[in-house]
């Protein structure tokens, strides 16, 4: 007998040295993939900064972002522009306002520009896409019938060119901050719209819906309980990215003279646009916004490649 | 002296940051001209490798490949990659095992035929169109000049496996690999494409390295039959020798679990319990013990070693062999020779030792008891 | 094939409608209505009223909206306030401005984005890999028109290596033929126009270019990744085929498909980016008219240059699909 549980013991004992690993679920893996992901730590490291910048920045700005240091002087006409010192980390602008303070307090408005824009478009976007999405899941004449109406408008819109929609909604709108996030937002409805649908018609033909089907689960719960939740994580991926690309189109929009006009509230766009009339003789006060713009953008950008990556069920071990 | 002589293959999967993954651990055996050689096992225990490895088609990054394998006298592993080029396809050639996803979606069906014939041929044009032809019409595929102008998507999945044939079979190689030709297929498609191999190979007289987990084609096609086990060659016999006394635990299980169309209604079926997964490493004993009902102590000390328990050519790694001799005894009385048993029809041949009882679930509570059935059949059988 | 074309031309009707009551919405919803959208904002009273009235802004909203489809299809969009010209002939003037932007930058594109994403896919982890990897990030994350201006700044300004606006010098002795001023160069022998023409291509294209360069990049890239995995060319290498024959018949021809519909799309998409290039640079195509549009509130160029991208954006969509049913024979059965 006892040789027998001596055997059972070395069995025990050889079998847990060659552990194999257990397959997690696809967010437990995906979150460990994203934690050995060198994208997405500096990614988050980027947006982790910009986040404190844009949250403590009014605060510790040491001027206020509309003060006139120098009043009296009109520099550019002169094209006679202070650059860093001591008590103006970067230098004046062009109206001879402490740029470091602009900077801090721009951040703010950046980011919400970024967040409000993406949230409007992903929560119009995945409405839309998902009731299109679920429509086609549940199936039937009506279903598929509401799926191309909707699908037909989507694709009107995407056949504007996005900054064509942006300039015609705030041409509407007239000039401010709320236009700047309203038409970057809508430009980004139709993607996400079309990305969950998209998702949701791929999860409807696999398997498991249909097995789903076979075992008699209702269709409404299949396309909210099954298909829903497994579309998710493109769009999750893309709303990521989004946050990027809402950035660098708000400064495109303040390019075209669209951006908020009110100097109380500096933002990266309107500062770039601005300075670059003064590009010759004060190049600085154009790149420093733009870095901002970049580098807030490649945060975003890493982050959101790094979590598709880790998403991607090909991509798995 | 073999055609192929593959001589202590060993295959290493490295990743960084992760434990080497042997998944080919040492595996010699022999194909001589014109002989047909089994490797049999289930998924995962290291054939489809041991396949690629041959035919130098390994990833060359985080792959080490070791050993021997001596074709016609030069050692496939350490050959350039470009003389491996010159090899593949013309003495060397190899069937896939899903033949949509092996044929280039959108390349017609002819460019894929023409070019391994320009290429190891130098034929062109007509010439080569030509050929094409006359190779799809001889794997049996009707109205080879329209299929030639065809993609994959639009040939059946028979159809495919048969033009995949035709480019292995296409500059008459002398050894060909056919890794599980036919479990994409439909049964009645196997039996014609299993036909279809046998043919070729009589033939040409080319040699055939068959890559299988179907007993089924193992009967009706194999001279030589190669039992793989996590990486490791565990028995090795000739065809009748191997369906008549299964020796090793592994072998003899597999046979065991075949479902029988002579059983007895209501007679449990056998599978052999675990799954490949359920091992330890060979280093440290057998890698069958833990799914093994005959394991004793000695078979956790060290890397079991191929011997002739038997008879001599029967090789077996197996401290515990399976020696009753009643199992053979019985198939004789109900089954048909091996021999003409044609194709996938020979899935019912093989049976298990009638001592062995049925095997349930592997769970640590019932082990004892699972323990005692194999022991008292073990002494039986001496 | 000739049925898809069809099918794909009626599927355009109800979009191109949709989009026509999208923009009727939208001109009665401009600040002062669609009458100061035809006029600008500096119009008369006077004028105003003339308008309203000729415009039968009294009748009920779909007579409206049937008059503005009427003149829609008459390509009869107003004057433009800038210039005093109909809207159409300026569109018909810098269209092919943009034209020849969008294609050299698409060229750029794809000439220099297809072998980086290749060879990046070839040699994993590599230098290069790891450079084209971060390059396309960041090329998607620099505001277009901040590249143009650093690009002008540098080049243009600094070196003076490129001219830094306009498409063409002033005075140049050039005949236009097509509107297309490379083509026309040399298409009439004057090749020093034809070059003088390029040469203030350069910047602008290059500028365009980046976002389009960083995603074809990119998916080429990934592609290529995914194509190397397929069983059909493990297939290619046990046939023992050349490199160069597996490479291109097997790996690009199938890694190509997804990158060709990307650049379908980017190709419809470049004219957000031609706004910003052109306006940057003084071109003088439809972008710079539109910056020019949006400053001066001149709404008739506004709404007619919007129809007409849309349509143009959607025909070039179809072309897309027409262009990839050639090349995935998959595609071309059903």
């Amino acid at each position: 007998m006892s040789t027998k549980t001596d055997k059972i013991d070395r069995l025990a004992e050889l079998t847990a040295s060659t552990e194999t690993s257990t397959g997690a679920s696809l967010w437990v893996e995906a979150w460990r993939r994203l934690k050995g992901s060198k994208m997405a730590v500096i990614g988050a490291c980027i947006i982790g900064a910009f986040v404190v910048v844009a949250i403590v920045g009014p605060w510790v700005a040491p001027y206020s972002p509309t003060a006139q240091l120098w009043r009296g002087e009109v520099f550019t006409n002169q094209n006679i522009f202070v650059g860093p010192r001591a008590e103006n980390w970067l230098g004046l602008d062009h109206l001879a306002r402490d740029e470091f303070s602009r900077m801090l307090v721009g951040a703010r408005q950046t980011l919400l520009v970024g967040i409000v824009a993406t949230l409007l478009g992903f929560t119009i976007g995945a409405l839309i896409g998902g009731a299109s999405g679920a429509a086609l899941v549940l199936g039937g004449k009506v279903g598929r019938r509401i799926d191309t109406v909707v699908m037909r408008v989507i694709d009107i819109m995407l056949a504007l060119p996005s900054l064509l929609l942006a300039v015609s909604i705030a041409a509407v709108l007239g000039q401010s901050l709320t236009t700047v996030m309203i038409a970057v937002g809508v430009v980004q409805i139709p993607v996400f719209a079309r990305l969950l649908r998209g998702a949701m018609l791929a999860q409807g033909g696999s398997d498991y819906v249909l097995a789903a089907r076979a075992l008699g689960v209702r269709k409404r719960r299949i396309a909210l309980g099954h298909v829903l939740p497994n579309s998710l994580s493109p769009v999750i991926v893309q709303a990521t990215l989004s946050l990027a690309t809402a950035i660098i189109e708000a400064a495109a929009l303040s390019y075209l003279g669209l951006g908020n006009p009110d100097a109380a509230e500096p933002e990266w766009g309107v500062m770039l646009a601005q300075a670059q009339d003064y590009f010759d003789s004060a190049p600085m006060l154009a790149i420093y916004p733009a870095l901002g713009i970049i580098v807030t953008a490649l945060g975003f950008t890493l982050l959101g490649e790094a979590m598709r990556e880790a998403l991607d069920p090909k991509l798995r071990s | 002296m073999a055609l192929l002589s593959v001589d202590e293959l060993t295959v290493t999967f490295t990743q960084r940051g992760r434990r080497d993954v042997k998944a080919v651990s040492g595996v010699s055996f022999d194909v001589d001209q014109g002989q047909v050689v089994g490797l049999v096992g289930e998924s995962g225990c290291g054939k489809s490798v041991t396949s690629l490895a041959l035919m130098g088609l390994l990833p060359s990054r985080g792959v080490k490949v070791g050993g021997r394998a001596d074709f016609d006298g030069t050692d496939l592993l350490t050959l350039s990659g470009r003389r491996m080029r010159d090899l593949r396809g013309s003495q060397l050639a190899m069937i896939f095992q899903d033949p949509l996803s092996s044929l280039n979606p959108v390349v017609p069906i002819g460019v894929q035929v023409t070019e391994i014939l320009t290429r190891h041929r130098r034929l062109k044009g007509e010439a080569a169109r030509k050929e094409a032809a006359s190779l799809l019409d001889r794997v049996g595929i009707p109205d080879p000049d329209r299929r030639l102008k065809e993609y994959p998507h639009q040939l059946s999945g028979g159809m495919r496996q048969r033009a995949l044939i035709a480019m292995a079979v296409a500059c008459a190689p002398r050894l060909l690999i056919a890794d599980e030709p036919t479990t994409a297929l439909d049964v009645t498609i196997q039996a014609q494409i299993l036909e279809l191999l046998k043919e070729l190979v009589d033939q040409e007289g080319t040699a055939l390295l068959m890559i299988t987990h179907d007993l089924g084609v193992v009967a009706g096609l194999c001279d030589q039959v190669n039992v793989l086990y996590a990486g490791k060659v565990v028995e090795s016999a000739a065809r009748r020798e191997l369906f008549e006394a299964p020796t090793h635990p592994y072998a003899n299980g597999l046979l065991g679990s075949i479902p029988r169309l002579d059983a007895p209604r209501g007679e449990p079926l056998r599978p052999v319990r675990g799954s490949i997964n359920d091992t330890i490493a060979w280093e440290d004993g057998c890698a069958f013990a833990p799914r093994c009902d005959h394991y004793t102590l000695e078979c956790l000390q060290g890397t079991p070693v191929l011997g002739e328990p038997r008879k001599p050519g029967h090789q077996v790694r197996c401290v515990n062999p399976v020696l009753s001799g009643g199992a053979a005894e019985l198939r004789r009385s109900v089954l048909p020779e091996p021999d003409e048993v044609p194709g996938a029809d020979a899935a019912a041949d093989g049976t298990g030792p009638e001592g062995d009882g049925p095997v349930e679930k592997a769970d640590p509570a019932e082990k004892d008891a699972v323990e005692t059935a194999g022991t008292a059949e073990k002494e039986a059988g001496a | 094939m000739l049925r898809l074309v069809v099918r794909r031309l009626l599927q355009l009707i109800p979009t191109l409608l949709g989009l026509s009551v999208l923009l009727f919405i939208w001109l009665n919803r401009l600040p002062g209505g669609p009458a100061a959208a035809m006029l600008g904002e500096r119009a008369t009273a006077a004028d105003k009223a003339r308008i309203e009235a000729a415009l039968g802004l009294d009748q009920p909203v779909w007579i409206q909206y049937g008059r503005f489809l009427k003149r829609l299809s008459e390509l009869n969009l107003g004057v433009s306030t800038q210039t005093g010209q109909p809207v159409w002939d300026e569109f018909t003037r810098a269209f092919p401005a943009t034209v020849e932007l969008g294609i050299s930058a698409m060229i750029i594109a794809i000439a220099v984005g297809v072998p980086l994403g290749y060879f990046a896919a070839r040699r994993r982890g590599s230098w290069l890999d790891v450079t084209a990897v971060s390059g396309s990030l960041v090329g998607i994350c620099i505001p277009v028109f901040f590249l143009a201006f650093l690009l002008k700044a540098v080049f243009a300004v600094q070196l003076g290596w490129f001219p830094s606006f306009g498409r063409q010098t002033t005075g140049i002795d050039a005949t236009e033929v097509t509107g297309f001023y490379v083509l026309d160069g040399i298409l009439t022998g004057e090749f020093d126009a034809a070059w003088d023409a390029a040469m203030h291509l350069v910047l602008p294209a290059l500028a365009l270019s980046s976002i389009p360069l960083a995603i074809i990049t990119r998916m080429t890239r990934a592609s290529v990744l995914e194509v190397l995995g397929e069983d059909y060319v493990r297939t290619a290498e046990s046939k023992g085929l050349s490199r160069q024959v597996v490479r291109g018949r097997h790996v690009l021809r199938n890694a190509l498909l997804p990158v060709v519909t990307a650049i379908g799309l980017l190709t419809g998409g470049l004219l957000s980016g031609a706004v910003l290039t052109e306006s940057v640079f003084a071109f003088g195509g439809i972008g710079s008219f539109i910056k020019t549009a949006i400053d001066e509130r001149d709404y008739p160029v506004l709404v007619g240059f919007i129809m007409f991208i849309a349509a143009a954006y959607v025909v070039i969509n179809l072309l897309v699909d027409l262009a990839y049913s050639l090349i995935d024979p998959r595609v071309r059965v059903h």
